[in-house]
């Protein structure tokens, strides 16, 4: 594998392009004063002059080609020049008389990564959500599928991994919330982005070298324009009974201060399923977000501030004593507990508490170069509460507090053909786990120092060819402290590997301090094609790394919510990816396409496999260890848009993954099926800028999946009996169908309101879904209408 | 300059949300509500049975010790009681007093062939349901071998049919103790 990108890299530099020409000159002012650091652009080449004001681009193809020059202070000269070999070409510039206008050479794409195809969500599609999850609305794009518990935990899914494999970035911030649980949602506003960005592989190297499966890029509406608009959003959903209102100020400015601030509520009851109530499964929300900017002539600051709380019940039919409940959850068709709706949210729940704040300063030395600085804290506050005895009652189960303070320096430089990008980043985290639970806590405290840096260019070959390749190193270090009980220790292997980890006793616990360190390097190198008629090739290779996240290492206990016994190894290594994306693109006048297969090699891949039993006071439990083999994900996402006429549009989208456990011959947990999407859309201007849409959703039933059945002894008839336990096999296949339709009405000349009627699940089907950790215990949400009133002022 | 105040004032207030960490707060976290011990005591005239299951490093892997003190006596009434300790702390505690106090909410199930025995609940909760810290065994009338399986069962639904007889198909609810001792019948 390695070896591949080796004879890639190699052969991407012998190819030879002509047509080149050569243009020079001398920039002055009007008394012949040389112009040092002016910017010459011309056609999609752009360069500074030097400290004699001459400039030098090379390789510029003939024909007629736009000219632009500019410095800080002086009028820039816009002009048409036809090349027919080499040229020499001066400018003399006449200085500004009135105040220094900032003239920002738009780069042609302001993306992350050109040899990757992003997937980009629109605004229009976000605030359709706004009652809703992130995961949720990720869902839009195809490949991005969704882990749940419940309907409000929801987390990304990218070409069939997720968690600690998907980092979520939030205005250039990864988002630091314990992620390694299956039970924790991001902890993001959907109200908040302005923007979000899918790449589907680890060629973000400026965020992270750990993407196994993907990031997730959310950038904060941001306003250029000297304007001061709001918006509010009121949602009301049928299934919960209840809705939110988000509301939102913007001043924008292209120069000076501007500022944007966002508030949002949600307020939901119980969920139901076609047939029943969901019972404890309503969730309050409340979300603010503000920041504040000053732009000067070379630089800008901004610093903003975002707090996220949450309460979400979890629903009570899941919490389980032990193997006997989980098989009677799975042969009872109906949960256990089925009460009356009601708003009010008991126990098991979790409440969450996430403060974000940064500070962000951008310097311009000039059009062609940038430094970016940037300083983030976030503190995340986590309690989940079960349903305890006596006065444990009301203590949670787990209490959690994640202190993260992250400094990024980036650096970009536009010169010649050449963008390069370097920069470095070093985050400081420290988790504290608060034992008055009463509980041992289901990852340790721990503190935690990553250094890394990075350096990314990308050239352009000729007008339709450019290569990017990246390079990043990350130093990682981690210090826990931990009580292992000594029947555990020995049990798992640890006795005489890792004894220097012990520093005290206690009874019969082994006081531990593990503590690890890792060191890796990952990369990334691609290219992007465009032919003629809009066709456009992709091709990206990434090697990331990713270290085992705290539950990896540490997991030590029961978790209530699947009856199982999780253990951690604190022997794993890292994961190494290897990931081979491409994209072809598409484009007719009426008609467009893409399709996008991968290959992902991940070695020593960690996940969960049963292993034996346990018997406790509780009764027995299966036992699920940290193990790693080797796999490998490999499938496509295809999408189509065809504009039948002005009025009517169809698109269709599909999603495959395929994964096997090669070390183990078998297919991994957890993997999407395959899915289909399609949707028709009638829309008029004429009618209020009338909009419908009617959507397909096919969820086929996933065949590949690893046999993790086991056999346990249960109660029937007052007598102990074995019988299968069956949780591997995914539910059957399912299709619903959703409807979106809205009217925009202008008020007045600057403002509108936007009626939006959204009907999730149309024909109230019943279903499960396999990548929900609830499926053993209820069915999916039945029908949801979500009205939503917009206001734009 | 104006900005540099705001920076920080920004990056001090910031400094103030970060909680402090390495405070020794490390010491060992023994489960308050664990259950490692349950007794079953059999009482008839002056014959007395202890039934014990015992597991005492919770959930870790080694697996409980059961004991049972003699055998039962054929076609005896046996008056009985139950006690849920956590021995894993010293003192120990009595859960039992908690499952007493919290009786609308518990109840304890036993399960065992026709050819063992049948039981009975003598007590009952602040509603008239049973909760089964007291019932008693009326055995089987020809010798054998079998077993007893006591489980403790959180926020069952006492109402649903048959659950009030001692019958756990339609309870439901979160079982907080399961034990299986084994016994003879003589």
């Amino acid at each position: 594998m390695r070896k591949n990108g080796l004879i890639f890299f190699f052969s991407l530099f012998s190819v030879i392009l002509f047509s080149q020409n050569t243009v020079r000159g001398k920039i002055t002012n009007q008394d012949g004063v040389p112009l040092s650091g002016s910017h010459i652009h011309i056609g999609t080449k752009s360069v500074s002059s030097n400290d004699m004001g001459i400039y030098l681009i090379k390789r510029l193809p003939s024909g007629v080609t736009k000219v632009h020059v500019s410095y800080i202070g002086f009028k820039s000269i816009d002009t048409i020049l036809t090349i027919k070999g080499d040229v020499v070409l001066d400018f003399v510039l006449q200085p500004q008389m009135d105040e220094l206008k900032e003239v920002v050479i738009k780069e042609k794409a302001n993306t992350v990564n050109t040899s990757v195809l992003e997937q980009k969500i629109k605004g229009e599609t976000i605030e359709k959500f706004s009652n809703q999850t992130l995961g949720e609305l990720l869902k839009n794009i195809p490949g991005v599928s969704t882990l749940k518990t419940g309907s409000t935990v929801v987390k990304p899914i990218i070409h069939g991994l997720f968690g600690s494999r998907v980092p979520v970035i939030n205005n250039s911030v990864r988002l630091e919330d314990q992620q390694w649980g299956t039970e924790h949602a991001p902890n993001f506003d959907v109200n908040a982005a302005g923007k979000i960005t899918v790449i589907k592989g680890a060629s973000g190297l400026q965020y992270g070298g750990d993407a196994v499966g993907g990031l997730v890029i959310i950038s904060p509406v941001a306003v250029t324009k000297d304007t001061l608009y709001g918006k509010t959003i009121l949602n009301y959903a049928s299934n919960g009974r209840g809705g939110s209102i988000s509301s939102s100020l913007h001043k924008g400015n292209d120069k000076g201060w501007s500022w944007n601030a966002l508030t949002t509520y949600k307020y939901m009851g119980d969920r139901e399923a076609p047939n029943y109530v969901l019972s404890n499964t309503g969730n309050r929300e409340f979300n603010f977000f503000g920041d504040l900017k000053y732009s000067g002539a070379k630089y800008d600051l901004t610093t903003n501030y975002s707090f996220y709380s949450t309460t979400i019940g979890i629903l009570r039919a899941s919490h389980t004593g032990n193997v006997n409940d989980l098989y009677n959850s799975i042969s009872n068709k109906v949960p256990s507990v089925i009460a009356d709706f009601t708003y009010d949210i008991g126990n098991p729940k979790q409440e969450v508490q996430h403060h974000l704040a940064s500070a962000h300063l951008n310097y311009y030395f000039d059009e062609t170069a940038s430094l970016s600085l940037q300083y983030a804290f976030q503190f995340n506050k986590r309690k989940e509460f079960d349903l305890r005895r006596g006065d444990f009652r009301n203590r949670p189960a787990l209490d959690l507090e994640l202190a993260t303070h992250s400094f990024t320096a980036d650096y970009k430089k536009v010169v010649h053909d050449w963008v390069v990008k370097s920069g470095g980043s070093a985050s400081f985290q420290n988790n504290f786990a608060n034992p008055a639970t009463g509980v041992q806590p289901l990852i340790p405290s721990y503190n935690r120092i990553e250094v890394g840096a990075y350096g990314i260019a990308s050239y352009d070959f000729s007008e339709t060819f450019t290569a990017d390749a990246g390079l990043r190193y990350d130093f990682y270090q981690l210090n826990a402290t931990k009580f292992y009980s000594k029947s555990r220790w020995n049990e798992r292997g640890f006795s005489n590997r890792f004894d220097h980890f012990i520093v005290g006793e206690q009874g019969n616990q082994w006081f531990t301090k593990p503590e690890f360190k890792f060191h890796n390097v990952s990369a990334s190198l691609g290219f992007r094609k465009t032919f003629e008629a809009n066709t456009n090739w992709y091709f990206n290779l990434s090697l990331a790394n990713r270290n085992p996240n705290p539950s990896e290492f540490f997991s030590d206990g029961l978790h209530h919510s699947s009856g199982v016994i999780e253990l951690g190894d604190l022997g794993l290594q890292k994961e190494q990816s290897i990931k081979v994306t491409t994209t072809f693109q598409k484009k007719w006048s009426q008609f467009s396409f893409e399709i996008s297969p991968f290959v992902n090699q991940v070695d020593n891949f960690m996940f969960l496999r049963p292993i034996a039993f346990e018997t406790t006071i509780r009764g027995a439990f299966p036992v699920w260890e940290y193990q790693q083999t080797n796999a490998r994900l490999a499938g496509f996402d295809f999408q189509s848009h065809w504009q039948i006429n002005p009025n009517w549009q169809y698109d269709f989208s599909l999603a495959y993954v395929r994964g096997k456990d090669v070390t183990n011959r078998t297919s991994l947990i957890d993997i999407p099926p395959l899915n289909l999407g399609n949707s028709i859309q009638f829309s008029k201007k004429e009618w209020y800028h009338f909009k419908a849409e009617l959507k397909s959703e096919m969820v086929f039933r996933q065949n590949h999946f690893p046999d993790t059945n086991f056999v346990a002894n249960v109660i029937e008839n007052n007598s102990l009996v074995p019988v299968l336990v069956d949780i591997s096999s995914p539910p059957p296949a399912f299709h619903l169908l959703h409807l979106y339709s809205e009217m925009k009405f202008k008020t007045t000349t600057n403002s509108a309101i936007t009626i939006a009627l959204f009907v999730q699940n149309m024909l109230n089907t019943s279903y499960r879904d396999y990548l929900n950790r609830q499926r053993f215990f209820a069915d999916e949400m039945g029908r949801n209408i979500q009205l939503q009133l917009k206001f734009n002022y | 300059m104006k900005k540099l105040q705001f920076i920080a004032l920004a990056l001090f207030t910031a400094t103030l949300f970060s909680s402090c960490s390495d405070d020794g707060h490390d010491h060992g976290t023994n489960e308050e509500e664990l259950i490692t011990t349950v007794i079953t005591t059999l009482t008839s005239g002056n014959q007395t049975i202890t039934l014990t299951s015992k597991d005492l490093d919770g959930n870790g892997p080694n697996a409980p010790v059961v004991t049972t003190s003699g055998d039962l006596t054929v076609n005896t009434t046996y008056t009985g009681s139950i006690q849920f300790l956590n021995e894993s702390v010293s003192p120990s505690i009595d859960i039992t007093k908690e499952i007493k106090e919290e009786g609308l909410e518990h109840q304890i199930f036993y399960q065992a062939a026709a050819s063992i025995g049948a039981f009975t609940y003598t007590d009952a909760d602040t509603k008239g349901k049973p909760i089964g810290l007291a019932f008693t065994l009326r055995t089987a009338a020809s010798p054998t071998t079998g077993t007893i399986t006591v489980v403790l069962k959180h926020e069952p639904n006492k109402s649903a049919s048959g659950v009030a007889g001692g019958s756990m198909t339609n309870a439901g609810g979160a079982t907080d103790a399961s034990v299986t001792y084994n016994v003879v019948l003589k």
